[in-house]
């Protein structure tokens, strides 16, 4: 018997996709029937009473959560979100449900055993209910009270080896596609850098140090499924300098229809035959790929879009000098717009052999920059927007490059500095009326 | 309830205390199929909607299952998918960026069982538990925010209408029939912790009210010089104000400069935005995030406001599908939403899309504002 009526949430039980309202209300039995007699350590009712301020919600269109003021666990200043609901009366279970944010293992791979684990301690010290996963990657533990903070801390560190991840104006939870895992195209382990640098920084993760929150995210190609460049301060992206592997034998397996294009992913509709002139040459973007029975790219003109790999991945390969593309300061809108990464560094090496030493030596160069100059409150790519992309390229010790910019600036307000002038701009000015009259 | 310890002493914090260790390695979770071929793929084919099949330079093939999750899921649930991973996948399963469950067998006809079996697996309410598909060119599952279920500043709910939305693009996500992959995002405020930004369609929960002071609190509430700092506009400014005879220091908003972000509501309690009347959603469309083709790109506003209509939000979903088929309908193959849009020429989208063009959708905020005004006479009656 449902604690509080939700005729609004029960229209959400219907309909083909999975329902949240199914499985809360399934949590919600449970933890009533409790077959397993446990002492459930918050009430028991919790997800009872969510469903019911969640349908007062529904009722009055408007949010009954309040921020969360300071809550934790000792030495972090990140990992737990406080929640407090504004109507705790009427939801006494969720009165306090604050978040827990938990580092997932990178690429978001399990067993059932570490999930078993993790609802355990869910179940006994939690709501039992979570988001697998948050936006930013972490596993989330959605509503516990402030005295059980310490001890899910101490049961994930001690019994699992598993630590919280990032909130605040910290490092948050760096995340990265599947990589080299199970994925072609990788062209350097996401997935191994993502953990070394997540490892390193695990001080900057935890404790808030920065203007803002900063996030690292790692694609292993430029298609980009972990979504690097739109959502990540730092982007690393991977890419190859050299030439596309051709296997003549598969083109031709394609253009004769033995293989389906693009991986079979058009399958359900007819496009007619594939046309690899159609499809794939006319398509490049630099113009760079023909056909004539062979199938030749002119390597030094590719952009390394992915088209022509992704529509014949049994035909086309991934270069073999590979690395990583890294690319700064992207975020979403708030405040002055949305940005992309721009494009700082065009190629640099992954390399494990030196722990990755000359990405570190970047990152630190860019963190120092961004404290130093940074504003409270500022994401590192509107730091760049205020003090100019030159400004960061300076502080992170890179080339400037050509690749660094779309195209040259349409004005020719130019900050020269005196060392940029011969003689530089100390001058006399009674030796300038020796050739000019006053 | 008698308080459980884990062993953890409170009157001595860092007795035995373990931190900064972060997550396990991910090597511990890798199938063994995975694990020998790391770095070793040679190429992947998708069998069938929802069903991928990777092969690697030995020889050696893996099938990937994909199913939608809701995100939000009970530890009853997810101890469900952990007897699947232990029936099917010798206990291995992966969750992807985009909230999809990733089963690993060994050949094609595990893969089409296992598929039938997920897609029978259903709630009492008749939703499916774990329905196949979100491959190729189709929609896949819509990442989000936490909307009213555990969020201070939503202008909806994200599990709501995500809910509603995905039952009406249902055929899309187990099939593959669209001109290119539609990636759907949901972010449930202006602060999009959802980075809904670059997404093929976006829904965004908006406010449409500055925030209210509750000036007799603000003060023991608030640091005000935060939640002057916090406004990325700078329409609040500290000030004073009388009320019942009683001086308070409290702030002022100058309310015609609010962009309406909340960013002083999550630093001040005192100032809640949050408005049956005043919030709602506007639909974005045309981002990307691929490099494939054509470069990353933003989506932009096409949908000004559609008013909050739960449970199920028709309106809202009415709009996305017409856009959906008429994209279907209407694109090249391989060509994104935002692509097409920009081949047709964005005049032509509106009529096509049957949308209406008002002055919210010319951009006046800020220098980027100019970047999308036209600066040419190439257009279309």
């Amino acid at each position: 018997m449902a604690k509080h009526k939700t005729p609004m949430l029960d229209q959400l039980e219907s309909g083909p996709w999975p329902s949240f309202v199914s499985d809360i209300k399934q949590e919600a039995d449970s933890r009533a029937k409790n077959e397993k007699g446990l002492d459930y350590q918050i009430p028991v009712d919790c997800p009872d009473d969510l469903l019911g301020v969640l349908e007062m919600s529904y009722e009055d269109g408007e949010t009954h959560w309040k921020h969360g003021g300071i809550v934790g666990v000792f030495g972090y200043g990140g990992g737990v979100i406080g929640r407090y609901c504004d109507q705790p009366e009427k939801f006494p279970g969720v009165a306090h449900f604050h978040t827990v944010r938990v580092a997932q293992p990178n690429g978001k791979w399990y067993n059932s055993q570490l999930l078993r684990s993790l609802c355990d301690i869910w179940e006994l010290r939690g709501s039992g209910l979570t988001n697998m996963h948050g936006a930013t990657g972490d596993i989330v533990f959605l509503g516990t009270t402030t005295p059980q903070l310490e001890e899910i801390f101490w049961e994930l560190t001690h019994d699992l080896d598993i630590d919280l991840g990032g909130s605040g104006s910290n490092l948050r939870t760096p995340a990265t596609c599947l990589g080299q895992s199970r994925c072609e195209y990788a062209c350097y382990d996401t997935q191994e850098l993502c953990y070394n640098l997540t490892q390193e920084y695990q001080d900057e993760l935890h404790r808030p140090a920065f203007p803002y929150k900063f996030k690292f995210k790692f694609d292993g190609c430029p298609n980009g499924c972990v979504a690097a460049i739109a959502r990540s301060d730092l982007s690393f992206i991977g890419t190859w300098k050299d030439e596309i592997k051709i296997d003549q034998e598969a083109v031709a397996a394609y253009v004769g229809g033995e293989i389906a294009p693009n991986a079979g992913a058009h399958a359900d509709r007819d496009w007619g035959a594939f046309d690899i002139q159609k499809e794939v040459v006319d398509l490049c973007p630099s113009k760079c790929i023909s056909y004539d029975g062979k199938l030749t790219i002119d390597n030094k003109e590719c952009v390394r879009c992915m088209h022509c790999i992704n529509t014949m991945p049994q035909a086309l390969r991934v270069g073999d000098e590979r690395g990583c593309t890294i690319l700064c300061g992207a975020k979403a809108p708030i405040l002055d717009g949305p940005q992309m990464g721009s494009l700082l560094v065009p190629f640099m090496e992954v390399n494990k052999d030196d722990d990755y030493q000359e990405i570190k030596d970047l990152i630190e160069n860019i963190w120092d920059w961004w404290m130093e100059e940074g504003k409270n409150r500022e994401r590192i790519g509107e730091t760049m927007k205020r003090l100019g992309m030159s400004a960061l390229i300076d502080a992170a010790g890179v080339p400037v490059d050509a690749r660094q910019v779309q195209e040259p600036r349409h004005n020719p307000y130019i900050f020269w500095k005196a060392e940029d002038v011969k003689g530089g701009w100390d001058r006399d000015i009674n030796e300038f009326r020796t050739r000019h009259q006053r | 309830m008698a308080f459980i310890s884990s062993g953890y002493n409170p009157a001595k914090p860092m007795e035995g205390r373990i931190s900064d260790i972060g997550p396990r390695h991910f090597g511990e979770y890798l199938p063994p199929v995975i694990k020998d071929n790391f770095g070793k793929w040679k190429y992947h084919e998708i069998i069938e909607s929802g069903i991928l099949m990777h092969v690697a330079e030995s020889g050696a093939k893996t099938y990937t299952v994909r199913a939608g999750t809701a995100r939000l899921m009970s530890v009853t649930h997810i101890r469900e998918i952990c007897d699947i991973a232990d029936k099917y996948c010798g206990g291995y399963v992966r969750f992807t960026t985009r909230n999809n469950l990733e089963f690993q067998v060994e050949t094609e006809e595990m893969a089409k069982e296992l598929k039938t079996y997920l897609n029978d697996q259903k709630f009492p309410g008749g939703a499916h538990k774990y329905p196949v598909g979100g491959t190729g060119a189709g929609v896949t599952n819509i990442v989000h925010t936490q909307g009213w279920v555990h969020c201070h500043t939503p202008a909806t709910d994200a599990s709501g209408t995500v809910k509603s939305t995905m039952d009406v693009v249902f055929d899309d996500f187990q099939s593959m029939k669209l001109p290119a992959p539609v990636r759907i995002s949901m972010a449930c405020c202006l602060n999009m912790c959802g980075a809904v930004h670059c997404s093929d369609i976006a829904i965004l929960g908006i406010h449409r009210k500055p925030p209210i002071l509750d000036h007799k609190y603000l003060d023991n509430l608030c640091e005000i010089p935060l939640a002057v700092a916090a406004c990325p506009t700078g329409a609040v400014r500290p000030s004073k104000i009388e009320l019942d005879g009683e001086t308070y220091k409290t702030v002022a908003v100058k309310q015609e400069r609010c962009m309406f972000c909340g960013n002083c509501y999550t630093m001040c309690p005192s100032m809640p935005l949050a408005d049956k009347d005043g919030d709602g959603i506007a639909i974005m469309v045309g981002g990307k995030i691929s490099n494939r083709l054509t470069k990353p790109a933003f989506s932009k506003v096409v949908v000004p406001f559609i008013p909050n209509e739960p449970p199920r939000w028709p309106t809202m979903t009415k709009v996305i599908k017409k856009i959906l088929d008429t994209y279907s309908a209407d694109a090249n193959k391989y060509e994104r939403l935002g692509d097409w849009a920009a081949r047709i020429g964005w005049e032509r989208f509106f009529e096509k899309c049957e949308l209406p063009f008002s002055e919210h959708l010319i951009d006046d905020f800020r220098d980027p504002a100019y970047y999308t005004w036209r600066q040419t006479t190439q257009f279309k009656w």
